[in-house]
């Protein structure tokens, strides 16, 4: 049976906020809606919101002050703006003000920019579609009228190809019977056309002048955001009409292939479910930001404590020294005692240490993430020629956490496989069709093909269409009834809409694909489908042009798993023809002969078993009396105001048993490109990946296999299909305790004790030795998320390296999901596609839309879209290995350096009385982090790279720091804080040791305090300038150009802002005229700066060589080996992965036994787990890689043993 | 919103080195290549510096006296007496006597430490409005806000040179006199105290308000010297090039110390006899004894010294470079030993294989 690939009302619940409910009008929850049809007046009593929509926030009179409140709503703006109105008080401000407005006004001003032009954008778009243009019917005439002014009530007129204008009831249309097409693109993604019908009643009126004089009145359901659902009443003449989502045109489809339509508008502009549906999405956040908020509160504490220390010290020098001092320094008026003095100083200080936690951080932080994604934007190789897709980061923030990824969920249709449906079997009266056969008669391999099947008989058949078993065509010859009923089943009882450009040319928009690829095998095998309108169904049999009276559809929906249709043939005999999953379907059949239905059931699972996915069909006459009763039924159960879909659902029931088995379908579901090997080197990469599909158990894996994610190599696969808790609870005590059982066996100490409670459980399974697998279906599921179950649950997973979740739920999949997001603290991706796969999009922490698919609300949802499965490894194991050591070293840097910068104000808090005087001049802290260190930096951030691309594909072990979060973590962040005040221990206390006594070459003094604040600053620039070349571990030329720039600039500025002209306009602004010329002309000063550099770099380089000696990480050696074989000229660089599938078969459709095991047993396939190092193709020179290969086989997860020995000559 | 959806069937990203992020680049690798030499080229040229620098630091002779006055301590403790604390009563004068038994090498500098005395704290250094001092007229009625307490008196005239700063200048003064032979008469020896400050403060930062009808003392009519100061700013010196705010002993005291410690120039001795510096015989220093820092505990020096070309006296970076000098070279062998020793043990390694 075909998965359900849209639940709507699934996703609208778990994914969409319900954001329309903070746009209730004021005046009260709205209960029902009641609009008359061309009666402005009484519509008006509503207030119903008008047909414009305002997306923008702001117009250009609100934009300051909103943009500002909303910019300081967040709490480091705050904390700038108190810094700011704490400077303003002259007793406590030891700073000028402009040292932090400066920086402030800088921040907010580039964040204004940004919301502004977004908001720009969206002005652009609201007016665009507020300005378009509908024809409205007002006062019986025909006016054209701009969208904002339609109003709830209005008749309105649309053509062809025209955009919906609000959600509408329609009411005629150019069509027979009011039918109108209609294509829901924009609304939920899906290209395939739908069908609209007006009610009868309605449906008559044709023309303007009848439709002026209607004066119908709607009630119906209040604004909501589901898409599928609609329930209201049409009133009219008395007459009670119940209308159904059926009638509803939403705003944001196009009306196609219909000439005219007329609607009544229902809901308007910010009522629509459009506009309902485009809630704003949940702001994700990545651990590194939540790490970086800790750190910046920890920061906060630290600066309260420097500041508690400097007031306690204030108040016992004023005590002390101060009080006698005053015959030169009398206390400010306010100041009457050494304690007040200590508090005043507190704040001070709170002052001039703020720049521990500066303001560009956040900017800095999203600049860098902005880089990052844009790099993903213009990555060549995640682009999809063939759709001419590009990947997009749709959202900007979550770049670095790319690189920690460990738990992957994947869906299956549409991600790993292609989602394009290919009829590859049937079984019909207890015979299968379609598997090839050679001339011998044995089964066909892949690639032995034999001809396909000539369909040049039927001038209508799809010449893509492809098949090999021509026995079902000479079946279809011959006249063999059940063959003939079977493809009729196939073009009669669907959905599809076919479209006939030219003569022939048949075109098919079809729901799901496997319907489109039903009805085309249909079509080849002499069944067109040729056309339909609502009552009628055009089939071509055989040549001869049949109409079938359609009487009922019975859709499919995930419930019910099948559908059926009800037709009346030209002979007049009435015939139910259903479709569905076999499970259903297989119960609600009049009891077949036994041997028919084994065999069927043996062909299912036979197609089954190759990873095809399975429909069984079914017809029943029904009677005339019977029929005619049960429609009747049927409309009265459609007109009911509640429960409707539970009452039609029974009386669908009713009328789909005793079905005659007609055969069974089978569609092969085609892998996409590169799967295999995207996961097996994820795999590598210690990335779990998990499936979660609607798809059937053995449908799912089958993909598993194909997919390597299961190999016949593994321990074992455990399958978890329990039906009660108990039984759920009893396989997973198996399984664990198999796996706990075969780690004693393999004698490496661990003892297991039953209880499960004990958290050793986990650690024990952690270390559980061999692989395994887990399959669990969605009943399974249901028990084993249950609360007292998850954790069980969790953890048997966690064990085996692959886990498939088989027909669960959009809900389940959020669920797992949540489930590993909740107790293994790692960070998660959830892949999919489709709409079922949104929640889970939404759950995880990143979640990736494959795009250029069936539908773009995956797409739409997610954090990261692009068209191929294939391309996840680049988007993790580059640019997210690479943005998150981008960001990490960073924030290393940025924290060291505003810690080397602002605690030397602590030490000299010693040598001047505690009074918060600045070391530096006022420019300089103005300047420091905007200016002189900021480029560089950021240049690291944006560009740095530790290996090359290809490398962290072939060393996929490279991604495992981000995982185990190694580069930026609580000790990094302590390293890096102490660095800087050692930094700044010595950036005091050398100049400070210098200047004690000394005095300039010229015999003046050489210790006053512009001199030492130029050199403390000089060498403070020099040091950090230095250290991030250090860092910095790939010079591109804008590094370059950023580093030496900033040192320029900085030169630059100090003798700019230290000249006669600006001393000369501004004398109390620019008081060390002068300075910098007279103090840097001294040797003194210099030998002092370059003793200083030496001091602060020299450890720091002893460190990072000794690390890099005697305890390399995997990217040091990685670079190490570049740098060598870059020297040896790189004799050998073949061995590329050749030959790599070209076909895109997936394989899958021969049993995993013949092909894959067969693959093992060969040993070939070890190439896929020595991918990792498939360039390197000598041993001579690498006999490191061999122990490194070696590492990776024993699979012990020690990310670097001392067995790679790697710098040497 | 969905109007602005995915750009579909947009273009093919550009195929430059910038956004497939391809720019050359170059990758530095600490290799033992690098750090090795760096360490031991770095610790020599250190050591190096190092042993130039203590040689002349320790060939720069200093003389300091200290003549705070506490009890007990010569016959400054008079002056320092009478204060009790304050400033003593005008012209009172002590001094100090020494004798070189050889000659004190020349150019000779005199200089006068203040020690314990805060310039560096914040509220002193901001008491001041460079403004005014750089011969602004409006500024020199109306003294900026951050020079309060000292800026206007009590009687509403403007201070100027308004704060802090000045109000607490320095105003001990010195002169040197010079007996050849025991029996000689003591000469004087010519202090040189012009160009005491730096050109850019005398010239550029310092400038005295215009003058009115080719008078400073009218320039300056309206406004009131500092409370602590017995004389107008412009009567610092007769020397119209050496008086009001660009007076260099004034100059060179508003020029603020870094640190709580700090010694400031006096005087230059390079003129005459004594160009080639000071020559053997017993010397007197007359001081004259104004300036009280005895309340606040602190201290006051005079310091002859002469200076080299880093100088002053300055043991600390010449030890200080010694001691770096010596650790990167210790480092640098560590570092050798290090990788000679893992070195081995690679070979060991593939010996094995």
């Amino acid at each position: 049976m075909t998965v359900p690939k849209e639940i709507p009302e699934k996703w609208a619940r778990a994914g969409a906020p319900p954001s329309w409910s903070q746009k209730k009008p004021s005046w009260g929850t709205e209960e029902e809606r009641r609009a008359r049809a061309n009666d402005r007046e009484y519509n008006e009593k509503f207030q119903y919101a008008s047909n414009c929509i305002k997306t923008s926030k702001y117009n250009i009179v609100t934009f300051l002050p909103v943009n500002l409140f909303e910019q300081f709503q967040e709490v480091a703006n705050t904390y700038f703006l108190f810094l700011l109105i704490l400077q303003l008080i002259p007793q406590i401000s030891s700073l000028s003000w402009f040292t932090t407005i400066v920086p402030l006004v800088l921040v907010l001003t580039i964040t204004a920019v940004k919301d502004a032009t977004d908001d720009y954008f969206r002005h652009k778009s609201d007016n665009q579609v507020n300005n378009r243009h509908s024809q409205v019917l007002i006062n019986g005439v025909l006016q054209q009228e701009q969208w904002m002014n339609v109003c709830v009530g209005d008749i309105i007129k649309l053509e062809n190809n025209q955009f919906v204008a609000a959600d509408l009831l329609l009411l005629s249309s150019s069509e027979p019977h009011g039918l109108c097409y209609i294509e829901t693109a924009e609304l939920d993604g899906e290209t395939n056309m739908k069908v609209r019908q007006a009610i009868p009643v309605t449906s008559e009126l044709g023309d303007v002048s009848q439709l002026a004089r209607f004066d119908g009145e709607v009630i119906c359901e209040p604004p909501n955001n589901k898409l599928d659902k609609f329930s209201g009443t049409l009133y009219w003449k008395e007459n009670k009409f119940p209308l159904s989502n059926q009638n509803m045109l939403l705003r944001g489809c196009v009306l196609r292939n219909t000439e005219w339509c007329f609607g009544l508008v229902i809901f308007a502009g910010p009522d629509t479910k459009l506009m309902q549906n485009s809630g704003r999405t949940k702001f994700k956040r990545t651990s590194i930001d939540r790490l970086m908020n800790t750190l910046v509160l920890w920061i906060f504490g630290f600066l309260v404590c420097m500041g508690v220390i400097l007031a306690i010290g204030n108040a016992i020098w004023e005590h002390e020294v101060g009080t006698r001092f005053q015959v030169y320094l009398p206390w400010d008026e306010a100041v009457d005692s050494a304690f007040f003095s200590g508090f005043l100083s507190f704040w001070s200080y709170i002052i001039i240490l703020n720049t521990v936690v500066p303001i560009s951080l956040y900017v800095s932080v999203e600049v860098i993430r902005l880089g990052h994604s844009y790099f993903i934007n213009w990555d060549k190789k995640m682009f999809c020629m063939k759709k001419r897709t590009p990947a997009e980061a749709r959202t900007t923030t979550l770049n670095e956490e790319l690189g920690q990824v460990e738990y992957i969920f994947s869906d299956k249709t549409g991600t790993l496989t292609q989602n394009i449906m290919v009829f590859n079997k049937c079984s019909i009266n207890g015979h299968s069709y379609g598997d090839v056969f050679d001339v011998l008669g044995h089964k066909a391999e892949l690639g032995e093909r034999p001809e396909p099947v000539d369909f040049s008989f039927n001038p209508l058949a799809d010449k893509k269409f492809l098949f090999w078993d021509s026995s079902l065509l000479e079946a279809v010859k011959m006249g063999d009834p059940h063959t003939h009923e079977f493809f009729r089943l196939l073009s009669l009882c669907h959905t599809v809409m076919s479209e006939e450009k030219n003569e022939g040319e048949l075109y098919y928009k079809a729901q799901s694909p496997d319907e489109g690829a039903l009805v085309t095998a249909a079509r080849n095998f002499g069944f067109v489908f040729r056309s339909r309108t609502p009552k009628t169904i055009t089939v071509h049999e055989l040549g001869t042009a049949i109409t079938y009276q359609l009487l009922a559809i019975l859709d499919f929906n995930n419930i019910r798993k099948r559908m059926s249709v009800i037709v009346r043939n030209p002979e007049g005999k009435i015939r139910l023809y259903c479709k569905g999953a076999d499970t259903i379907l297989l119960d609600r059949l009049h009891p077949p002969t036994q041997e028919l239905l084994s065999s069927t059931t043996d062909h299912l699972n036979e197609y089954a078993g190759d990873g095809l996915r399975t429909l069984v069909l079914a017809y029943k006459d029904l009677d005339e009396e019977y029929y005619e009763e049960w429609a009747r039924r049927r409309l009265q159960a459609s007109l009911a105001q509640d429960s409707r879909e539970d009452r039609l659902a029974s009386i669908y029931e009713e009328v789909e048993s005793d079905m005659m088995l007609l055969g069974a379908t089978a569609i092969e579901d085609k892998l996409q490109q590169g799967v295999p090997e995207t996961i097996a080197l994820l795999t590598l990469a210690n990335i779990k990946i998990w499936v979660l599909t609607g798809d059937k158990q053995e449908t799912a894996v089958n993909i598993g296999y194909s997919c390597k994610m299961l190999t016949d190599d593994m321990t074992e696969v455990f399958v978890v299909t329990g039906h009660t808790v108990l039984e759920v609870r009893e396989e997973l005590r198996k399984a664990r305790k198999k796996m706990v059982d075969s780690s004693h066996a393999v004698g490496n100490g661990f003892t297991y004790q039953g209880n499960l409670s004990s958290s050793k459980l986990t650690s024990v399974l952690e270390a559980v030795a061999g692989e395994y697998a887990l399959v669990i279906n969605g009943h399974s599921l249901a028990h084993a998320l249950e609360a007292d179950m998850e954790l069980e649950f969790l953890e048997t997973a966690c064990a085996c390296k692959a886990v498939i979740c088989c027909r669960v739920t959009p809900l389940q999949k959020a669920q797992v999901v949540e489930l590993v997001k909740k107790y293994k603290k790692a960070v998660t991706l959830a892949i999919g596609d489709g709409a079922n796969d949104v929640s889970m999009i939404k759950t995880a922490h990143i979640g990736v839309g494959i795009s250029g698919q069936e539908g773009i609300q995956a797409v739409l949802a997610s954090d990261y879209s692009f068209s191929q499965f294939k391309f996840l490894q680049r988007l993790l194991l580059v640019h997210g290995r690479w943005s998150y050591l981008r960001m990490c070293k960073f924030l290393c840097y940025f924290f060291y350096k505003n810690f080397a910068f602002t605690m030397v104000h602590f030490w000299f808090g010693f040598f001047c009385g505690f009074s918060a005087q600045t070391v530096y001049d006022q420019y300089f802290i103005t300047l420091y982090n905007i200016v002189y260190t900021s480029l560089p930096v950021l240049a690291m951030g944006v560009f740095d790279q530790d290996v090359p691309e290809q490398r962290s594909m072939e060393y996929p072990k490279l991604y495992e720091p981000g995982q185990l979060n190694l580069l930026f973590n609580k000790r990094e962040f302590f390293i890096c804080i102490a660095q800087g005040i050692y930094t700044s221990v010595l950036m005091f206390f050398i100049p400070y040791g210098v200047f004690a006594e000394a005095t300039r070459d010229d015999g003046t003094q050489l210790a006053d305090y512009q001199s030492f604040a130029v050199t403390v600053a000089t060498s403070l620039v020099i040091v950090v300038s230095v250290q991030i070349g250090l860092d910095t571990g790939y010079w591109t030329a804008i590094n370059h150009f950023f580093i030496w720039g900033s040192l320029a600039v900085y030169f630059a500025i100090l003798f700019a802002m230290h000249s006669n002209g600006l001393f000369d306009m501004f004398p109390n602004q620019f008081r060390f005229v002068g300075n910098a010329q007279n103090t840097l002309a001294q040797p003194t000063v210099w030998l002092t700066i370059a003793l200083t550099t030496a001091v602060c770099i020299m450890p720091v380089v002893a460190f990072r060589f000794l690390r890099l000696s005697l305890k390399p990480d995997l990217s040091d050696t990685v670079r190490y080996t570049q740098l060598v074989r870059k020297k040896q000229k790189a004799q050998h660089r073949c061995m590329r992965r050749v030959g790599r599938t070209g076909s895109r078969r997936s394989g899958y459709a021969f049993s995993h036994q013949e092909g894959f095991g067969e693959l093992i047993m060969s040993g070939k396939n070890m190439r896929l787990s020595s991918l990792a190092l498939s360039s390197f193709s000598t041993r001579s020179s690498s006999s490191w890689i061999e122990s490194l290969r070696r590492k990776k086989s024993d699979s012990a997860n020690s990310p670097s043993g001392g067995a790679e020995k790697p710098l040497k000559g | 919103m969905t109007w602005s959806a995915t750009a579909r069937g947009a273009h093919q990203p550009d195929n430059t080195a910038f956004t497939q992020q391809r720019l050359p680049a170059w990758q530095p690798l600490l290799s033992a290549g690098i750090a090795l030499p760096l360490f031991f080229c770095a610790g020599l040229a250190f050591i190096g510096l190092g042993l130039g620098l203590f040689y002349s630091s320790n060939g720069i002779k200093e003389l300091e006296y200290d003549y705070t006055g506490n009890p007990g301590t010569g016959d400054c403790s008079v002056c320092a007496a009478k204060g009790q604390g304050r400033a003593p009563p005008p012209g009172c004068a002590c001094s100090w006597s020494f004798t070189l038994p050889e000659l004190f090498p020349g150019p000779v500098y005199l200089y006068y430490e203040l020690s314990n005395f805060y310039q560096n704290n914040r509220r002193y250094g901001v008491s001041r409005d460079d403004a005014q001092l750089s011969g602004l007229a409006s500024a020199l009625r109306h003294p900026a806000n951050e020079c309060a307490p000292y800026q206007f008196r009590s009687d509403g005239l403007p201070i100027a040179p308004c704060g802090a700063i000045a109000n607490s200048l320095f105003n001990d003064s010195f002169s040197l006199w010079h007996q050849r032979q025991p029996s000689d008469p003591f000469v004087e020896v010519p202090l040189d105290r012009t160009a005491i400050a730096w050109w850019t403060d005398y010239h550029v930062k310092f400038r005295n308000p215009p003058l009115v009808n080719g008078s400073l003392a009218l320039a300056f009519r309206g406004t009131a010297p500092p409370p602590n100061w017995h004389r107008p700013v412009y009567e610092l010196s007769p020397d119209p090039n050496n008086t009001g705010f660009i007076n260099q002993d004034f100059v060179v005291w508003m020029r603020t110390a870094a640190l709580p410690t700090f010694r400031k120039l006096y005087a230059r001795i390079r003129q005459g006899n004594y160009s080639a510096g000071l020559p053997r015989g017993t010397y007197r220093v007359n001081i004259t004894y104004n300036y009280p820092v005895r309340a606040f505990g602190g201290h006051k020096l005079i310091i002859l010294s002469n200076i080299s070309w880093m100088g002053g006296k300055n043991p600390f970076l010449g030890i200080a470079y010694l001691v770096v000098g010596s650790l990167c070279i210790v480092m640098g062998f560590v570092m050798l030993v290090v990788y000679i020793r893992y070195q081995d043990q690679d070979d060991d390694d593939n010996d094995d294989e």
